[in-house]
């Protein structure tokens, strides 16, 4: 789950991590207030979407030498008026892809006087199976460009989980990030905060890009991505109250629902599959015979009746949708109940599109049975190079 | 010989009581009698677990072990208390930890590791559909009726690709000598490498299928080990597959695992590094069977 800014940044402050004042404003009304609660001469008025690459993204309602989507103010009616340019038009940035996000929240900031932009990030680094930071004093910038084009300048440090962030640890990350004096203080500081602030709250992602060494010498965290760890979501109410689900495909906020794992995908035939690995794999395999997945959806392993009828209507809802695949190897998952969740499914929905079935696994022979003798009109697949082949050719026509 | 289990494996149960757990008891119990020999439960120790063969069950791992000579463990608890029931079982030295569960924090994965990094015990998953020595012993969630007695070493990410991987070598008529899913979670106990040494040194293993998808590195650590072992004379026929070649960038896929994230763990670069050490990767999923066959026949 992925928060906005603003948010990250309150709660990185309640952690005591320096961030600037700022306000966030939800209608065009309140930006005025906004910037007159904040000390001034400088603002800055960022767009809140969940995507990266705001500051370099356009506006499509603007002309496309408008400013975009993070801008400096020098004057409270600037700010009203960067506000009302912003405010519920769609920015398109790198990582929203070409239809953009809708800004409905803008957040209003002190301005800072910037000496050096670094990069910070703090993830689990798999390989070791431990927190880890990393960091570069290329802040400010895309990071994969850093990563790719001067792989030297990015430094991880892994953190030992029984021990913390240690002496050495700081050490490395202000060598690292060429921190001195009081700005070396602060990191001291900081870093622990940072790190105490993503294990407490189970985030998955926190990455401050960039991090500034302001001109008198401080640290201050000038931006915060966030995102959580769904699994420990549960022992969080706090972070949930957070969620804004209109940055949310609807398509995958019912699916979650269901805890049935979707993503929407560009394709027209609509995938349900049993397990993750089985359901890319799917996806792979419906390319290799020349179409596309219209989505990825794993039902899991213990999927009941009611989870697959709801697959079922998210898959079938999607216009795109021109075929359906369903594909199970059942081990927890029994196939007779995916066959009668599809059929009571089909009943209920109807079917426009065709329809094709492979079951394999825990009583499989039962669910071909069941499938067979409804009456509908589906395909039965007898091996998955069978079913994709058949679900291919049905939506080529 | 086989790798990890064989018939005279020990198993007990954490979670035996919950649906999930009893369901899969019976199950592995009807699979060749596979020793199924207690179960562990905070209040109900003491208790007989009522199913077809009645278990008794223990309140601490270190009491089962201790009073049936248990030498592996699974763990069917829910995420909110797998990973303690994992470090109870490292606690009580208990060699093999099998985990099922699925959903657990990473940041108790975490810690569960560092625990396991001091410890004898060897996890295997969370997330992952367990183990299987055909005809001898059954741990965890995969369908036994798809297995048959042979040379085939499986390991795998993903479980229903498991199942895929056993089915075709089954129909193949090669069978299988012992298959493993190593589970999609980012912080797991066993990964590729691990495995395909156990495989590379087990005599009953003639060949070996490994199968991995997009996110982290491990499919590409695995591929250099290979590369390594071949120099030192080690190597046996290998097919593969990488699930996710049409994932998105930056979309989860499922296993909190299976996400391409800064242009790396794209499954290009994983099939590169598998072929590179030899492995013949197949395009489809549907054909693990037949390329093995193929890689064989060398």
């Amino acid at each position: 789950m992925n928060i906005h800014e603003y948010q990250g940044k309150q709660l990185l402050k309640g952690f005591g991590a320096p961030v600037a004042d700022g306000v966030p404003v939800f209608k065009i009304e309140e930006a005025e207030a906004a910037a007159k609660a904040l000390p001034g001469p400088l603002y800055v008025v960022k767009s809140q979407i969940h995507a990266g690459g705001r500051g370099k993204g356009k506006f499509k309602e603007l002309s496309p030498d408008a400013k975009g989507g993070v801008r400096l103010a020098k004057s409270i009616e600037e700010v009203v008026a960067f506000s009302k340019e912003m405010l519920g038009n769609t920015l398109v940035t790198k990582q929203t892809g070409p239809a953009g996000k809708q800004v409905n929240r803008l957040y209003i900031e002190d301005g800072a006087d910037i000496d050096r932009e670094l990069y910070l990030s703090i993830l689990v680094d798999r390989s070791v199976g431990r927190v880890a930071f990393v960091v570069s004093t290329e802040g400010g910038m895309d990071i994969e460009a850093v990563a790719h084009d001067t792989p030297e300048k990015i430094i991880t440090v892994a953190i030992d989980p029984e021990k913390g962030v240690t002496a050495e640890d700081l050490k490395a990350l202000n060598g690292a990030l060429k921190l001195s004096g009081d700005a070396a203080k602060d990191g001291e500081s900081l870093f622990p905060i940072l790190y105490k602030a993503f294990v407490d709250k189970d985030m998955s992602l926190l990455e401050v890009n960039p991090l500034i060494v302001m001109k008198d010498g401080r640290l201050r965290v000038l931006d915060a991505k966030v995102s959580f760890d769904n699994n420990a979501l549960f022992r969080h109410p706090d972070v949930l109250e957070l969620r804004d689900t209109t940055e949310e495909d609807a398509k995958e906020i019912e699916a979650s629902k269901y805890d049935l794992a979707y993503v929407a995908l560009d394709g027209n035939i609509g995938c349900m599959v049993n397990g993750a690995g089985l359901a890319m794999a799917t996806m792979d395999i419906i390319k290799l015979y020349g179409a596309e997945p219209a989505n990825f959806l794993d039902v899991g392993g213990g999927a009941s009746k009611e989870k697959v009828t709801a697959a079922f209507k998210i898959i079938t809802a999607d216009p795109a949708v021109k075929g359906i695949l369903i594909n199970i190897f059942g081990g927890i998952m029994k196939c007779d109940i995916i066959a009668e969740g599809v059929i009571a499914a089909v009943k209920e929905v109807g079917l426009k599109v065709p329809l094709v079935v492979r079951l394999e696994g825990t009583n499989a022979e039962l669910g071909k049975k069941i499938i067979n003798e409804s009456g509908l009109n589906v395909v039965s697949a007898d091996d998955l190079d069978d079913a994709a082949k058949k679900i291919v050719a049905a939506v080529k026509g | 010989m086989s790798i990890l289990i064989d018939k005279n494996t020990k198993i007990l149960v954490q979670g035996l009581t919950g649906n999930t757990g009893s369901f899969h008891t019976e199950q592995a119990l009807a699979y060749h009698g596979t020793k199924m020999v207690g179960g562990i439960h905070p209040k109900k120790g003491g208790e007989k677990w009522d199913g077809s063969v009645p278990l008794p069950i223990f309140s601490t791992v270190a009491e089962g072990k201790e009073k049936t000579g248990a030498n592996a463990s699974v763990v069917y608890v829910p995420p909110a208390g797998a990973a303690a029931a994992i470090i109870e079982a490292i606690d009580a030295e208990i060699p093999l930890i099998v985990c099922i569960t699925e959903g657990i924090p990473v940041s108790d994965m975490i810690k569960v590791k560092a625990r396991l990094d001091r410890s004898t015990s060897r996890l295997i998953g969370p997330n992952c559909p367990g183990i299987v020595t055909p005809d001898q012993c059954k741990i965890g969630i995969m369908p036994g009726n798809i297995f048959r007695k042979g040379s085939v070493g499986v390991v795998s990410r993903s479980g229903t690709l498991t199942y895929e991987a056993v089915f075709q070598t089954t129909n193949a008529g090669l069978g299988q000598s012992t298959a493993v899913g190593i589970g999609g979670d980012p912080v797991k106990g066993t990964e590729f490498i691990d495995m395909l040494e156990m495989f590379l040194a087990d005599d009953e293993t003639k060949s070996i299928i490994m199968i991995g998808e997009i996110g982290g590195s491990a499919e590409e650590d695995a591929a250099q080990f290979l590369i390594d072992e071949a120099k030192r004379g080690r190597r046996k026929p290998m097919a593969g597959f990488i699930a996710g070649r049409t994932a998105p960038e930056g979309r989860t896929m499922g296993h909190a695992g299976a996400v391409i994230s800064g242009g790396k763990g794209g499954a290009e670069d994983k099939i590169a590094a598998m072929e590179a050490a030899g492995i013949r990767v197949s395009p489809s999923p549907a054909r693990l069977g037949t390329t093995l066959v193929e890689a064989i026949k060398g």
